[in-house]
């Protein structure tokens, strides 16, 4: 089968210094791989390290030890090992994630933020923006808001443009973390069309869904991730 | 497997170390910073951040190390070919816009100045350029010819960018560029700064002790402590798994705002 992120023998730990050095692990020996066009949903009880995982997995947390293999540029390389620079390589062109909030940049409008990633990748301004526009446009954020900073906006408002940058960019391997939790009923079901959108186009996508209705709606199994003492 | 990535630095320094008196500036800082980088040096004062960054653009000497840019010795380098390249490949962001403005020369004078430096000499084409970079940093260039003196603070540092980046360096050092400034117009420059510096692919060594200002504009950070590098890395893997005790401590004492 072929692979598109792969973990094997991942193990995370936090070792909180100014705690008494007190170590708390998270994750221990996670095994599991994704492949292409499939969608697997994390799951297991509150605390049990799911975010964890997909920070690793972004490589926003670093891996305490183990590899974390993703499919860039047609060969697998170690992002656990991997230098900022190949990182950032990997950001830009294979791997997406939405977090489940957003970032706002001071004085940046909602447009210019969903582009952003494919502007780093040296898409055109105009194609970048137009993209932008469709995504926004699809998931229902009035046109009046495209070009306002989203300082003020609402959660769920946020939360879209979160979503459409994530989308906008059309990455082979794409992690949401809790993508629809401040979102109506409308908007859920286009994010499950978007997501049925990147499995058909062969992405691979790793998620925390926390609506267990549209979980069973994308995700094609499961993977639990269990509390350290219960997997023990 | 890795490190495939890896081009060739711009910049590149080795085993630096410094002495004042008993206190080490510097002690064995390591760092490498490549084309269209952006690397924040973060610490608190005293750490050494500043002190780096004048050694690495040759203002100050080091007991011991070595730095190279694109391969030339820059600390073997004569003060001519060094300042030449401050005025051309290189820019210096200072903290105080006065250390990196003429004060009693005109705005447009300020960025036609550094133009000339680089070999410019049509008075039509400078005039120009310096209106077209006013507009860039968002001063009106209606105001080309009145002196940075009667500019407020926010304006005199964005136009000290224009005059830094008129010449389109390869690489340019940054100390504090926010440093003096109101909370409202450090916004509003740190906003330029990323897209200038995003849209013409410079690389930037920021120092700064205002960690949300690294985040937004970094991509690599080092933290600094005592002169020494304690950790870097991806800004947003130091700033949310910070793994040295100097680092947790830094991170925790941010508001979250």
């Amino acid at each position: 089968m072929s692979i598109s992120l792969a973990t094997e023998g991942l193990s995370k730990e936090f070792r909180l210094h100014l705690q008494g050095d007190v170590r708390i692990p998270v994750l221990a020996d996670v095994d599991f791989s994704v492949a292409p066009g499939e969608c697997v949903a994390l799951a297991g009880p509150s605390g049990a390290g799911k975010s964890t995982l997909m920070r690793c997995l972004y490589g926003n947390y670093g891996a305490g030890s183990g590899r974390i293999l993703i499919r860039h540029r047609g060969e697998l390389v170690d992002l656990a090992a991997a230098d900022p620079m190949l990182v950032r390589e990997i950001r830009r062109e294979t791997l997406g994630y939405v977090s489940q909030f957003l970032r706002v940049i001071p004085r940046i409008g909602a447009r210019d933020i969903v582009a952003e990633p494919l502007r780093a990748r040296g898409v055109p301004a105009g194609a970048a923006l137009a993209r932008a526009t469709e995504l926004l446009t699809r998931l229902n954020l009035p046109a009046r808001l495209h070009d306002l900073p989203p300082a003020t906006f609402s959660g769920g408002e946020q939360q879209r443009i979160n979503l459409a940058r994530g989308f906008a960019a059309d990455y082979p391997v794409l992690l949401l973390d809790e993508p629809t939790a401040s979102l109506d009923p409308v908007n859920r079901q286009v994010v499950v069309t978007l997501i049925a959108e990147a499995k058909a186009r062969g992405a691979a996508l790793i998620g925390i869904f926390h609506d267990t209705q549209i979980r069973d709606q994308v995700a094609d199994r499961l993977f639990e991730v269990l509390p350290i003492q219960d997997a023990a | 497997m890795n490190e495939r990535s890896s081009k060739t630095p711009l910049l590149t320094a080795r085993d630096l170390t410094l002495r004042f008196g008993r206190i080490a500036a510097l002690d064995g800082v390591d760092l490498d910073i490549h084309p269209g980088e952006v690397v924040a040096i973060v610490g608190e004062s005293g750490s050494g951040k500043t002190t780096l960054l004048r050694v690495l653009s040759g203002l100050m000497r080091p007991d011991a190390g070595e730095v190279s840019y694109l391969g030339q010795d820059v600390l073997g380098m004569s003060e001519a070919a060094r300042r030449r390249l401050m005025r051309t490949e290189w820019g210096f962001v200072h903290q105080n816009p006065r250390d990196g403005l003429r004060m009693a020369v005109s705005a447009g004078g300020n960025i036609g100045e550094r133009l000339m430096a680089t070999g410019a000499r049509h008075y039509g084409n400078i005039r120009e350029q310096a209106s077209h970079w006013l507009t860039r940093v968002e001063i009106d260039p209606a105001r080309m010819d009145e002196v940075p003196a009667k500019f407020s603070g926010g304006m005199q540092q964005r136009l000290q960018i224009a005059r830094t980046l008129v010449t389109l360096p390869k690489l340019v050092f940054m100390d504090e560029p926010t440093g003096g400034l109101d909370v409202s117009v450090q916004a509003r420059l740190l906003d330029l700064i990323r897209a200038l510096v995003a849209d013409l692919g410079l690389a930037v060594l920021i120092v700064t002790h205002d960690i949300a200002a690294a985040r937004l504009l970094a991509h690599r950070m080092l933290v600094m402590r005592h002169g020494v590098v304690v950790e870097s890395g991806l800004t947003d893997r130091v700033l949310d798994d910070p793994q040295h005790p100097y680092t947790q401590l830094l991170v925790s004492s941010v508001l979250a705002a």
